[in-house]
């Protein structure tokens, strides 16, 4: 049922129904706001912050706040960019991503996400933690290196897969992905590369193995257009839900 | 170990094997164990069918459960900033010395762990530790020679001196809630008599809001709670009290136990719940048995259970359920998650627990001292009440006092009441600056002494601490972040990575090395956390650093670097491992200062 009901991003009517967030009605609308740990697919996490904005004078998050009639929402002012870049600063000190030695450069959401929001360079003092690589699974690796918590392998794993292979451990800046098996090790997990949790990974922590750079890079889809247009990098119908922008690729 | 895996196995039976109870039957462990030993872990995956890395996950989460082996005596100095105002640091390295222990890990023989842990909540009689759950309260270096002596000769705590774990209540200035006494059952019997209809307009006549900090109206949410659609309603006593400096909570469940529950069981019949739990902090876990015998003295007296007071159909009862060391729990919508076993990560809001809350069920989640209030007034009325206080916060607040002072305690004052007359009351003088609200609170300077306690003006749940002249508050701003980021839980991106960038900046600025950018960039980060964080402690926890900045620049300006920028860490020191590896010392293997 078609809702008459709308808001406003950024002056812009949005036509929401009963039930949407803000990033619901945002997407459904082809208005894009930036995000990590969303994807529609799952229910909203709100952890990343970065769908941070402004309405009625308090900041939330688009993904987990109800729309409401009449509200105007403030999704790009040099204000509301400012607090995003930080996000993405902090997100990217905490781990070691070094996009040009990473396999998903030019395909990763929070390099992506980064250049959207202009984030020149990490700005903070890194935090160089020590972190593994797990490669004993024959066909999937994971670099915790890269991990931004998003949970979203935590989600698919638990909700489509069923199989509860990823779960988040540790607390404050200790958190950590962990794995579900009994060397704590992806190996000996119940974990396929067919999985849905291994598709969903919005960065270089998750990667199938033997098919590396298959597409060079120069090719890749944030390579040339922005995230505003080319949409999430594990959206599934991602040419659907930029509907407006896509159908210039 | 054999008998006390018996122990475990039997608990989990008699309590069916519930999910909710996962973090009671770590506790459980942990306690029997002193850790949660991996083959417990296993038990618990099997027998209730969660994966074991979800259980080790809330093993991880919380502070008081570990995943190694402690030692027989596992000792935790309490170490919130009134407590290194009374010297703690001393103290802690002298039982490190003495046991010749480093802290953090167990002794060889595996006798002894010596560790931090924050506020426990006896700030009023400091330095205090936790040794086995059991508080120490007045260390001194007479008592800590005598803890080394009787951890070197495994004295069991039970044959430690009584007088060591005597805790006052130190109740300094009583009021009305604290000295106006009602019979066990009253508030009950009252409710009985006037129907829930009458009651709650009485509840919003004597202006009753959360003693929490918050200040939301308790009738209001006590009626939302009652109005929303459901099968189940619960009731929960928030007694996490975690905020430092704060332990008016642990005095009402010291004493005033059975005025809580009354409150909690008016709660019950005013909603139409029939189930109670009182969230404890771990802290408090010395309480425990009295609390559960004070449950049992009511059950006995028809005060709990079935047909309360013989009202047919008016059940209620509470169960007690332990935090574990971890601040975040007082917040209300992760204390329902530690509630149900899980790590406590806030929810999201909407929906509210008056809606939605434990068990996704219309919950009441109320501070220890609204429910001891709303007791009250169920039997003096609402006049008692509102005849006191100011216009918008009517009553009186617990205060807990603490710090350069010379009568800390519990002072009971009308709201309205001036910070200078608090000052006057508890003997402080040539006092520098008051910590009003805990360490997300803020920062008084004397010239705001004339500002009062109350929803208006400094909201608070009642922690004060009080500064005098001789004091560095850059200790305090070092101590709050550093709290801050052990109490993080982890999961939004401004309140893990901001506050730990924020505690290594305060740190900066203590070792000299910080220059004015750095100040710009503590304001910054500030202003990501309050502005993004996903609930009230991210939103918070730069404030001691934002208030100190505002209020108090010169703690910071005074050690501030005299250059532009100053990289984090010393370039000549990082050379250090290079010229011991090559051998060299000479001018050309320095980078010295210009």
């Amino acid at each position: 049922m078609i809702s008459d009901k709308t808001f406003r991003i950024d002056g812009k009517k949005i036509p929401f129904q009963d039930g949407d967030t803000i990033m619901d009605a945002a997407l459904r609308a082809g208005e894009y706001i930036p995000h990590l740990c969303h994807n529609p697919e799952f229910k909203p996490n709100g952890s990343c912050r970065v769908c941070v904005i402004e309405t009625n004078g308090r900041h939330v998050s688009a993904c987990n706040q109800p729309a409401i009639e009449n509200m105007e929402v403030d999704n790009s002012s040099d204000a509301i960019m400012n607090l995003r870049r930080s996000l993405l600063q902090m997100l990217f000190v905490e781990g070691n991503h070094v996009c040009p030695a990473c396999e998903k450069s030019g395909a990763c959401q929070l390099q992506a996400v980064a250049y959207y929001t202009r984030m020149l360079s990490p700005h903070f003092t890194h935090f160089f933690p020590c972190r593994d690589v797990d490669a004993t699974h024959p066909e999937i690796a994971i670099d915790f290196n890269r991990c931004i918590l998003c949970k979203l392998c935590v989600r698919a794993s638990r909700d489509v897969d069923k199989k509860n292979v990823f779960f988040i451990s540790g607390r404050g800046i200790n958190s950590r992905l962990v794995i579900n098996s009994p060397s704590g090790k992806l190996g000996d997990s119940d974990v396929a590369v067919t999985d849905k949790a291994v598709a969903v990974c919005p960065v270089g922590a998750i990667l199938p193995k033997h098919k590396g750079y298959e597409k060079p890079i120069g090719e890749r889809m944030y390579d040339n257009k922005p995230i505003s247009i080319v949409g999430d990098v594990a959206a599934k119908f991602s040419s659907k839900i930029y509907s407006k922008d896509v159908s210039t690729k | 170990m054999k008998v006390i895996k018996s122990k475990i196995e039997t608990l989990l039976s008699e309590t069916n094997y519930s999910h909710d109870l996962l973090l009671q039957y770590l506790c459980s462990a942990q306690y029997l164990y002193s850790y949660v030993p991996e083959r417990i872990v296993r038990l618990f995956a099997d027998k209730l069918d969660i994966p074991p890395a979800k259980i080790l996950g809330v093993v991880d989460f919380y502070a008081f459960l570990h995943r190694e082996a402690r030692g027989d005596f596992d000792i935790m100095f309490s170490d919130s900033i009134t407590d290194r105002m009374l010297g703690n640091q001393a103290l802690i390295d002298k039982l490190c010395m003495k046991l010749a222990v480093e802290p953090g890990k167990p002794r060889n023989d595996e006798r002894v762990t010596i560790d931090v842990t924050s506020c426990t909540g006896i700030c009023d009689q400091g330095p205090a530790l936790l040794v086995n759950g059991m508080v120490v309260s007045n260390l001194d270096d007479t008592r800590i020679d005598l803890i080394g002596d009787l951890v070197e000769s495994s004295t069991p705590i039970c044959d430690w001196p009584e007088a060591f774990f005597v805790v006052e209540d130190n109740i300094q200035r009583p009021d009305m809630l604290l000295s106006d006494d009602i019979d066990n059952g009253a508030a009950i019997q009252s409710l009985i008599n006037d129907g829930s209809s009458t009651f709650l307009e009485i509840l919003e006549q004597s202006g009753l809001r959360g003693r929490g900090g918050a200040g939301f109206s308790t009738a209001t949410k006590w009626r939302l709670c009652r109005n929303a659609q459901a099968d189940e309603r619960y009731v929960v006593c928030n007694a996490d009290e975690g905020e430092p400096g704060t332990f008016k909570d642990r005095v009402l469940l010291n004493s005033y136990a059975d005025n809580v529950f009354e409150g909690m069981t008016l709660c019950g019949g005013a909603v139409g719940a029939e189930k109670g739990y009182l969230y404890l902090r771990g802290e408090y876990r010395y309480l425990l048995k009295d609390l559960e015998e004070t449950l049992q003295k009511r059950r006995d007296a028809n005060l709990l259970g079935n047909n309360i007071l013989g009202e047919e159909g008016f059940n209620f009862d509470i169960d007690i359920h332990l935090g574990a060391g971890a601040y975040i729990c007082g917040e209300e919508s992760a204390l329902l998650e530690s509630l149900s076993g899980k790590r406590g990560i806030p929810r999201d809001r909407p929906p509210f627990p008056v809606t939605s809350g434990f068990r996704q069920k219309p919950t009441i989640v109320n501070n220890v001292e609204t429910f001891l209030a709303a007791a009250k007034i169920a039997v003096f009325g609402a006049k008692w009440f509102n005849s006191v206080g100011s216009e918008k916060s009517s009553g009186t607040k617990l205060l807990s006092i603490s710090g350069d002072c010379s009568r800390p305690g519990i002072y009971e004052y009308p709201f309205g009441v001036s910070i200078s007359q608090i000052l006057d009351d508890c003997g402080a003088i040539d006092t520098q600056a008051v910590q009003v609200a805990g360490a997300a609170g803020e920062t008084i300077p004397a010239a705001e002494f004339g500002r009062k306690i109350s929803f208006e003006d400094l909201s608070t749940a009642g922690s004060i601490m009080v500064f005098n002249q001789q004091r560095d508050l850059l200790d305090m701003v070092q101590n709050f972040s550093q709290f801050f980021c052990h109490e993080s839980c982890g999961f939004c991106t401004p309140c893990r990575v901001g506050g730990t960038l924020m505690r290594n900046l305060v740190e900066k600025v203590a070792a000299g090395h910080a220059t004015s950018y750095d100040l710009d960039e503590m304001k910054n980060i500030g202003l990501v956390m309050q502005n993004t964080a996903h609930c009230g402690l991210g939103a918070t926890a730069a404030n001691p650093v934002l208030n100190t900045l505002n209020k108090f620049p010169d703690i910071y300006t005074t050690r501030l670097a005299h250059t532009g920028y100053e990289p984090a860490f010393n370039l000549d020191a990082s050379l250090e491992i290079s010229r011991q590896i090559t051998g060299r010392d000479d001018e050309g293997a320095h980078i010295r200062d210009e």
